[in-house]
């Protein structure tokens, strides 16, 4: 976890340097750009990690393990933040950009819903108090949500699309310079490594706080010393 | 199997007939949200034959977000949740016509209501037509879906919020294919593939979300 920890530290600090003094200024949309190194990693990850929530949930629930549904919880404020953080560095984007702050296109509705599913799964999971009821419903909401992403994103699709095309495809490389397309790139493992710490780090004190009545949590050496 | 479906509906419906102001109260919630729009936005007809299709069905939505606390609230706190977990029939059929009885009970009547309230709305015939169609298609599509978040809070404190925040979200495809079509109608694009997309979200919600709640059931009576 420390390495993960001074991972990101180094990853994010490069990341923005480069963002900021490195990548060159964009000839049509000029300095204002330079959010999409924050903008658009947060939004991959927002997605990825309730993926791999939905995962984790699924595991916990096939083969009935204590950790796997941890992570999930773990995972979950993680996620609901870099969503938060994808709208709002968006709306700073389009303000200058489109000229608004918000509009209903497909993609930030789509991302805002996402954002909703987040806070159902924090919600349900905070309202239940027992843990392994707790664990169970959230990994059954988490999978639910998760068959209903691609319905909720096409039929948001088809409804509206303003959003511009990505610019990043695995089939098609990348339409945009490279020293951006890499600044983008150590941005993504920035926020990785940040999510694996965040995410390991909260998991810890989970676990820790679920078994503070058992021995080996007594026994350790930080229990022992008060 | 069919029997224990048919003797679920029955007994639902039943005990909604016993109780008619649950079934009531969820109408008139419904009429009232529909009435309150024109109030906050004014009585000018262009504006309001607009936002007709879109008002019904956020009222329709909101309606049954609000009847579904009860869906499995009553069976859970007199034991008879647990014994229909452990009856012989598979939970599936079960949790199927709990939510065909809610659906009758609660869902049926805003349908039969919409349209007089699309009168209110001044839409023509053809478009109170297709709110029809759209909500008979797509409100039994909400009450499965928001079976599972019923199944989910059961017992809970704050459970009626709760549903609320799960299920909203879940319901938007239906919101928008259902809302769509009338508009596609209004200005004249044709409603058919909204239509079809309601139809294939119903499928899709009939075969999946009874065995998500059947799955919720049994984690939240443990």
């Amino acid at each position: 976890m420390p390495w993960f920890s001074a991972a990101a530290v180094v990853l994010i600090g490069v990341g923005l340097y480069m963002s900021f003094f490195v990548a060159p200024t964009d000839y049509k949309q000029g300095e204002g750009y330079r959010i999409i190194f924050v903008h658009v990693p947060a939004a991959w990850m927002s997605m990825f990690i309730y993926v791999v929530m939905a995962l984790w949930s699924g595991i916990g629930l096939v083969f009935n393990t204590r950790l796997s549904a941890m992570m999930a919880q773990a995972l979950a404020p993680t996620g609901a933040m870099f969503t938060f953080i994808a709208l709002w560095t968006g709306a700073f984007w389009g303000k200058p950009m489109w000229g608004a702050w918000w509009v209903w296109d497909a993609r930030l509705t789509s991302e805002l819903i996402l954002l909703f599913l987040y806070i159902g799964f924090i919600a349900l999971q905070g309202a239940i108090d027992d843990n392994r009821r707790a664990d169970r419903a959230g990994a059954i909401l988490a999978l639910v949500g998760v068959v209903n992403i691609p319905i909720i994103y096409y039929s948001v699709k088809w409804w509206n699309t303003l959003h511009q095309g990505a610019s990043v495809s695995i089939t098609k490389g990348s339409s945009m310079g490279e020293v951006m397309l890499i600044t983008m790139l150590i941005m993504t493992f920035g926020f990785w490594a940040y999510s694996i710490a965040v995410a390991l780090a909260r998991v810890r004190s989970i676990i820790l706080e679920r078994d503070r009545e058992s021995t080996w949590v007594s026994q350790l050496p930080e229990m022992r010393t008060r | 199997m069919f029997d224990a479906f048919r003797a679920i509906v029955v007994r639902d419906l039943v005990l909604a007939m016993r109780r008619k102001s649950d079934v009531f109260s969820t109408l008139f919630f419904f009429v009232i949200v529909v009435s309150l729009f024109p109030l906050g936005i004014g009585p000018e007809m262009n504006t309001l034959r607009l936002i007709a299709p879109g008002v019904v069905w956020v009222a329709a939505l909101l309606a049954s977000m609000l009847a579904l606390e009860r869906l499995f609230a009553a069976d859970h706190d007199d034991g008879t949740l647990e014994q229909m977990l452990l009856a012989p029939q598979p939970l599936f059929i079960l949790v199927l016509g709990k939510v065909a009885a809610h659906w009758l009970a609660t869902g049926l009547p805003l349908v039969l209501m919409a349209p007089l309230l699309g009168l209110q709305y001044d839409l023509s015939v053809d478009a109170l037509t297709i709110l029809l169609y759209s909500l008979l298609l797509g409100t039994p599509a909400l009450s499965l879906i928001g079976a599972i978040g019923a199944a989910l809070t059961i017992g809970l404190r704050g459970g009626g919020v709760l549903v609320s925040l799960l299920v909203l979200p879940l319901c938007i495809p239906v919101l928008i294919f259902g809302a769509g079509a009338v508009e596609a109608n209004v200005s004249g694009l044709g409603e058919r593939g909204h239509i079809f997309m309601l139809g294939a979200l119903l499928v899709l919600s009939l075969l999946l979300a009874p065995l998500a709640t059947a799955a919720a059931l049994r984690v939240s009576a443990e």
